[in-house]
């Protein structure tokens, strides 16, 4: 067997408020989820001749 | 005469619906030169990587992506394209969500997405159970439960893992593949969503 990079051989570590839990796992994906979403908004997309500068005429029926 | 023929009538309603400079278009309007509209492609990789690295764990099967390292490798292969899967069509559906993108004429484009959605929460799930792991056996004897209270126990066990596995790598992948098609193919012949308040086009058409 090969070593994992982190050891996962015990149970999950939960954060509970009150009624609510989640575990850290699933916990780190949706803070990741939203890192992503807030980056994609804000990073600046390359440029290329891919688009055209006419905004308006794109609404196909 | 042609115009008699059942294949030169669907030739011409085809190319009439589904015109290739609608399908396969060479350029796209200036706002979508932004991070947000890659997520659906993302989500498309992902969905290739899966489909892949699931074909060769059916090849050769549990006791070998248990023991072998290779097996071990094509496993996490698996798995992660399964966790990027997710991730990137949650940001797409957020994206989609906040452009309110079923704007003129769009709504089979978002339905489909939601039908992709469930699907894909179904194949995940049908996953979880063929592992063939005390994960997967934990986990259908959980859900055996929560699917018996809800009623539905009669049509789905969940303890049942030939229906898991013959749902999992034939029935909900086809169903997926085909869903996804169909999204996509909405997506070109709409043409991608104006910004809002760009939308010069929303007179008339469903909101
Ligand atoms: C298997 C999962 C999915 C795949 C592979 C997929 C793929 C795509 C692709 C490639 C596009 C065009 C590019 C883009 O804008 O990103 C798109 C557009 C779109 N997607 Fe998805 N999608 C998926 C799930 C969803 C979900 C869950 C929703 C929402 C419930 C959704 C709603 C939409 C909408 C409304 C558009 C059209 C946007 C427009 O016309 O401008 N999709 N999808």
């Amino acid at each position: 067997m090969q070593l994992a990079l982190i050891n996962l051989n015990h149970p999950a570590h939960y954060f509970s408020f009150g009624p609510f839990a989640i575990s850290g796992g699933n916990l780190a994906i949706i803070i990741a989820m939203c890192v992503i979403f807030i980056a994609a908004l804000f990073i600046p997309f390359p440029h290329s001749n891919n688009f055209s500068q006419d905004d308006k005429k794109e609404d196909r029926k | 005469m042609s115009s008699q023929s059942w294949t030169g009538r669907a030739r011409r309603a085809t190319l009439e619906k589904f015109k290739p400079e609608d399908l396969l278009p060479e350029e796209q309007p200036a706002y979508v030169a932004s991070w947000v509209y890659v997520f659906g492609v993302a989500t498309i990789a992902a969905l290739v990587m899966l489909i892949a690295s699931g074909l060769v764990l059916t090849l050769n099967g549990p006791a070998w992506w248990h023991t072998s390292s290779v097996g071990h490798y094509v496993n996490s292969v698996h798995l992660w394209s399964v966790e990027l899967f997710f991730v990137f069509m949650v940001v797409h559906l957020w994206g989609k969500f906040w452009m309110a993108a079923w704007r003129g004429r769009r709504l089979a484009t978002w339905i489909t997405g939601v039908v992709a959605f469930m699907a894909s929460i179904m194949t995940a799930f049908t996953g979880y159970l063929i592992q063939t792991n005390f994960d997967s056996q934990w986990i259908a004897s959980e859900a055996k439960d929560g699917f018996n209270s809800m009623g539905i126990g009669a049509y789905f066990n969940a303890l049942n893992t030939g229906q898991a596995i013959l749902l999992h790598v034939s029935l909900l992948p086809l169903a997926l593949g085909g869903i996804v098609a169909w999204h996509i193919i909405l997506v070109r012949r709409k043409g991608v969503v104006p910004p809002i308040d760009n939308d010069v086009t929303i007179e008339g058409s469903s909101k």
